[in-house]
């Protein structure tokens, strides 16, 4: 039951940037979002800043594969990508999958 | 005091003058960068590459061969305009021939690349950090820093002491107490990491994106990856300006053999060698294999794991270089495998039987799973096969320790000693 109750509020969660994306957000790393799902808040932002939409979605709605997203220091890969559901306070970070190794 | 190891006396203290960074390419929408510590397109966040001059002179077989014996030999196919002045004396590491082992293995020759024994640090890493901190000496970074399974915390710390620059290293917390204790030696900041490498591989990005430092494998991975080119570069000079048709090399990240293929296309075009490319065989344990099971699904992205193997260089979930490896196996044909822990003790026995080389266990997952390709028939008895072990056994002595058969003990008389030759 919660599962619905949540599946249609919209949570307040910040998601962090990393600094090269920065430029398209009038220089914010930080940003205040909502939304029931990762996608539904990436959307938000997207819909503040279009010029974000795509570094941060692909054709198909999906993440690229160079770029990581944390919900939480959890890889959403593991909780089912931007379909991952989202709480109120969560943090979502965005970051380079251009590294290590 | 940073050491000028190159440069001659009375010229530039800084080491920086004569001596610059390639500039980048993103390898996804094409943008074009000044030489710059930053890995990832600031237009669509894909990864950047240096970009080399296509007409820039080449040297022939007969010059590169009077050289100095280091993979700055190859300097016109890394990443800098002019003369290194950090690390100058990493790689040419020995390319061993291996009868036994390819008797083993039912194929006609094999070797072994011994990085192994590399300088200073006993893997391969020391190619790759050697780019890496010449970059970062290029862009004035006084700081130099890593996420690492190990290997590249050895190599990072010995690196950045020899250039007298402070270094952070980042690891798991988990890590094999040798590859800890052979990093601390070398009086970094050394920072354990509660959680797996790839959670420490995310907070370095963060590291990166808030110090300022050169991350080797984060900022600077554009210049770091292309040290890995040259183990390609030996294996062809080494084998007498030929290919073999195979090469057999571990996958953690997938960046060894995306820069492997690389390497090979790169003496390819330039006439140093005339044979086809080798077919690339990528090596992973079976609990930790994203990259393996990418190879044999054939299409689509890597789909992470939470590794769970000994193996813990080889134990990268979320790979940067993934794709870019599985493309490069599928484009020469090659194919790849995932062996257990047991099967990976196994080959590190196996190895040191029959070469004298002792690995750790990412050398024991590489040559398991050569035994494994050669069981299945991807290796034939044709094949000449190189295999590219990266790292030294006594850095990871754990898993051996309940592998290898009790030793004798005895007094010291020789009718003992007797007794035991009678039982052999």
């Amino acid at each position: 039951m919660n599962l619905t109750i949540q599946r249609h509020t919209h949570m307040s969660l910040t998601i962090s940037l990393p600094s090269v994306l920065s430029r398209l957000t009038d220089g914010s790393r930080a940003l205040s979002a909502s939304g029931a799902t990762v996608g539904e808040a990436v959307a938000d932002i997207t819909r503040r800043f279009p010029s974000l939409a795509p570094r941060l979605i692909d054709d198909a709605g999906q993440p690229y594969p160079f770029v990581t997203f944390y919900l939480n220091d959890e890889d959403i890969r593991f909780s089912g990508g931007f379909t991952a559901p989202v709480r109120d306070g969560d943090e979502l970070t965005v970051v380079s999958a251009v590294a290590g190794g | 005091m940073t050491a000028s190891l190159l440069a001659p006396t009375g010229e530039d203290t800084t080491g920086r003058a004569g001596f610059t960074a390639l500039s980048l390419v993103c390898e996804n929408c094409g943008a074009r960068f000044d030489p710059e510590p930053s890995a990832i397109c600031l237009t669509c966040l894909g990864p950047l590459v240096p970009v080399y001059d296509p007409n820039r002179s080449l040297p022939s077989r007969a010059e590169i061969q009077t050289r100095q014996k280091s993979l700055w030999r190859y300097h016109e196919w890394l990443p800098f305009d002019g003369t290194p002045t950090l690390s100058p004396d990493s790689g040419f590491t020995p390319l061993v021939e291996a009868p036994e082992l390819a008797r083993r293995l039912g194929v006609a020759r094999a070797w072994v690349k011994n990085d192994a024994v590399s300088h200073p640090t006993l893997s391969f890493k020391d190619r790759v950090v050697s780019t890496a901190i010449n970059a970062a000496h290029t862009f004035g970074l006084d700081v130099i820093a890593c996420a690492s399974t190990g290997n590249l915390a050895n190599a990072v710390a010995a690196h950045a002491a020899r250039a007298g620059k402070p270094a952070w290293i980042f690891i798991p917390h988990d890590l094999e107490p040798a590859k800890v204790l052979n990093t601390a030696i070398f009086a970094p900041k050394l920072v354990r990491v509660r959680g797996t490498y790839d959670d420490v591989n995310r907070l370095c990005a963060q590291v990166a994106d808030n110090f300022g430092w050169g991350v080797v494998n984060v900022n600077l991975r554009a210049y770091y990856g292309e040290g890995s080119k040259t183990m390609a570069f030996e294996i062809i000079e080494q084998l007498g300006w030929r290919a073999p048709t195979a090469v057999v090399a571990p996958m953690a990240g997938g960046a060894l053999v995306t820069k492997l293929h690389r390497g090979f296309r790169d003496f390819a075009a330039a006439g140093l060698f005339d044979d086809s490319l080798p077919r690339l065989y990528g090596a992973q344990a079976s609990g930790c294999a994203p990259i393996v099971r990418l190879v044999e699904r054939g299409s689509g992205r890597i789909e992470p794991e939470i590794p769970a193997t000994i193996a813990r260089s080889l134990a990268i979930g979320s790979p940067a270089d993934g794709l870019t490896a599985a493309r490069g196996i599928a484009d020469t044909g090659g194919w790849a495998a995932a062996v257990s822990d047991a099967d990976l003790v196994a080959g590190i026995r196996l190895l040191a039987e029959t070469t004298g080389i002792f690995t750790e266990t990412a050398g024991g997952v590489t040559t398991a799973a050569a035994l494994h390709l050669a069981k299945t028939g991807r290796l034939g008895p044709n094949d000449e096969v190189v295999l590219c072990i990266t790292g030294n056994g006594l850095k990871t002595l754990d898993p051996l320790v309940d592998a290898l058969p009790p030793s004798p003990l005895i007094a010291p008389k020789l009718r003992e000693v007797a007794a035991l030759v009678e039982a052999a």
